[in-house]
């Protein structure tokens, strides 16, 4: 079975580190704070402006004035701390943020990502995406595989503008988690009960499978 | 009162010297923190044909989306438009401009602006659309594009309380672009929630210091929510 979006949040949840900061794009993304484990602390960081992002507010607790990235309404946790825009992309920029999850339309083996524009379709703009990809050292990209129709969305090279150049080393679809390396996909573990030839099927840039792929486990 | 005191005490007066054709940057991220009353004056003035620099455009009915009803805007330089259908619907007909910014590059455009820095170098949108037509300089092995500040002939800024010598703090998530705003207006003109006396303020808690503040009004403000959420 594919993955569905908790299981991806869970997956990506095993990603986190004691003491990271973490910055969580849009959608998916956001789940993986559902995840955290037991006993590990992260900050998370929302590039409007807040290092320490809390849970939703109760009805008693909304504020206009305390919002995400996503305009969603939130709190502040114990030691957050509250900044600027340019004191936020500074942090985003210059390296400081430990872990960046975001989604993608398309990734290829080059580790270019093509996330925030559908020519003639969407054009909403960038938002904070590409001072995340160009600023990160470890990101994620979560998305799904293929499209409904079956298309690969692993390519040889992205077919729609780009968000960043050369910056993603790990994705995480729906069917599988792989690392890029020197101009290919490396598959690294799949979901549960998908083979490992759906997976070649459905990933169109080049793919390196290793004798062994582990199933994850949930 | 001294030389120093920035309250002005109409929206006529905030506002007074816009005029066609000129670029205004605005603080406020979404709904959160924009200078909503400044951008009903300008939208009752009628001024056209302005470039406005901002990270979002408003959504329908609220916000910077209200001078788009009257086509006053003729050109918008922001990272995100994905809120404002009528904006979609002018941009597609190609009656209104759009220069799609990285939010990090946007900020630091208004904070080098501001700064007197007329350019800077950041990896962000090498190798994308964003880098079309921009210098490309490699620094220890990285590229890096050409981005140059933007600076305008006024700023418009949501502040939460300020003194009368216009020494700003924000409140929240508010604050946002409004800093690095305030400092980048030929006029930059602020709109606050409460003004007090010189001296009540700690001089260490101000984020935006009187000196980039030329005018400073008292509003009341709506602070419409865009996207409610509250926990199960």
């Amino acid at each position: 079975m594919a993955l569905t979006r908790e299981q991806i949040a869970i997956r990506v949840a095993r990603e986190l580190q004691d003491g990271y900061y973490v910055n969580l794009g849009i959608g998916i993304p956001t789940l993986v704070a559902n995840y955290v484990p037991e006993g590990m602390e992260v900050m998370l960081q929302s590039e409007n402006g807040l290092l320490g992002m809390g849970p939703f507010p109760t009805e008693d607790q909304i504020d206009a004035d305390m919002i995400n990235a996503g305009k969603q309404t939130v709190t502040a946790a114990t030691g957050a701390s509250i900044f600027s825009s340019a004191e936020s992309f500074a942090m985003i920029r210059g390296g400081h943020v430990d872990l960046t999850v975001l989604g993608a339309f398309e990734v290829d083996v080059e580790g270019n990502i093509a996330s925030y524009m559908i020519p003639g379709k969407l054009i909403k703009g960038m938002g904070g995406a590409m001072d995340l990809v160009a600023g990160a050292d470890n990101i994620i990209v979560t998305m799904t595989h293929a499209s409904k129709h079956g298309e690969s969305k692993l390519l040889t090279k992205c077919s729609l503008p780009l968000t960043g150049a050369g910056c993603i080393k790990k994705v995480l679809t729906d069917l599988a988690y792989l690392e890029i390396e020197d101009g290919a996909f490396i598959l690294k573990e799949r979901a549960p009960g998908i083979s490992v030839e759906e997976i070649i099927a459905k990933t169109e840039g080049k793919l390196i499978v290793p004798d062994h792929v582990p199933e994850m486990v949930f | 009162m001294s030389g120093f005191d920035k309250v002005v005490h109409s929206y006529e007066e905030a506002m007074a010297g816009l005029e066609d054709g000129m670029t205004v940057i605005a603080g406020g991220f979404g709904l959160c923190g924009i200078p909503e009353n400044l951008i009903a004056q300008m939208k009752k003035m009628g001024t056209k044909d302005l470039t406005i620099v901002s990270n979002n455009c408003g959504v329908d009915g609220f916000g910077l989306g209200i001078l788009l009803e009257d086509r006053q805007v003729k050109k918008m330089v922001s990272s995100y438009v994905g809120e404002n259908a009528l904006f979609m619907e002018q941009l597609l007909a190609g009656e209104l401009e759009v220069e799609l910014t990285p939010q990090g590059t946007l900020a630091e455009k208004m904070r080098a602006g501001g700064a007197g820095i007329p350019a800077f170098f950041t990896a962000t949108g090498y190798g994308t659309p964003v880098a079309e037509g921009k210098e490309v300089r490699e620094f220890n092995g990285r590229n890096y594009i050409m981005e140059e500040s933007v600076t305008g002939d006024f700023a418009i800024v949501k502040g939460w309380k300020a003194d009368r010598y216009g020494n700003v703090i924000y409140r929240h998530t508010a604050q946002n672009f409004n800093p690095m705003a305030a400092t980048a207006g030929k006029i930059t003109v602020v709109e606050v929630e409460e003004i007090v006396e010189p001296g009540e303020l700690d001089p260490s808690q101000i984020h935006t210091p009187g000196i980039y503040v030329d005018r400073l009004i008292l509003g009341t403000f709506e602070k419409r929510i865009e996207q409610r959420t509250v926990r199960k």
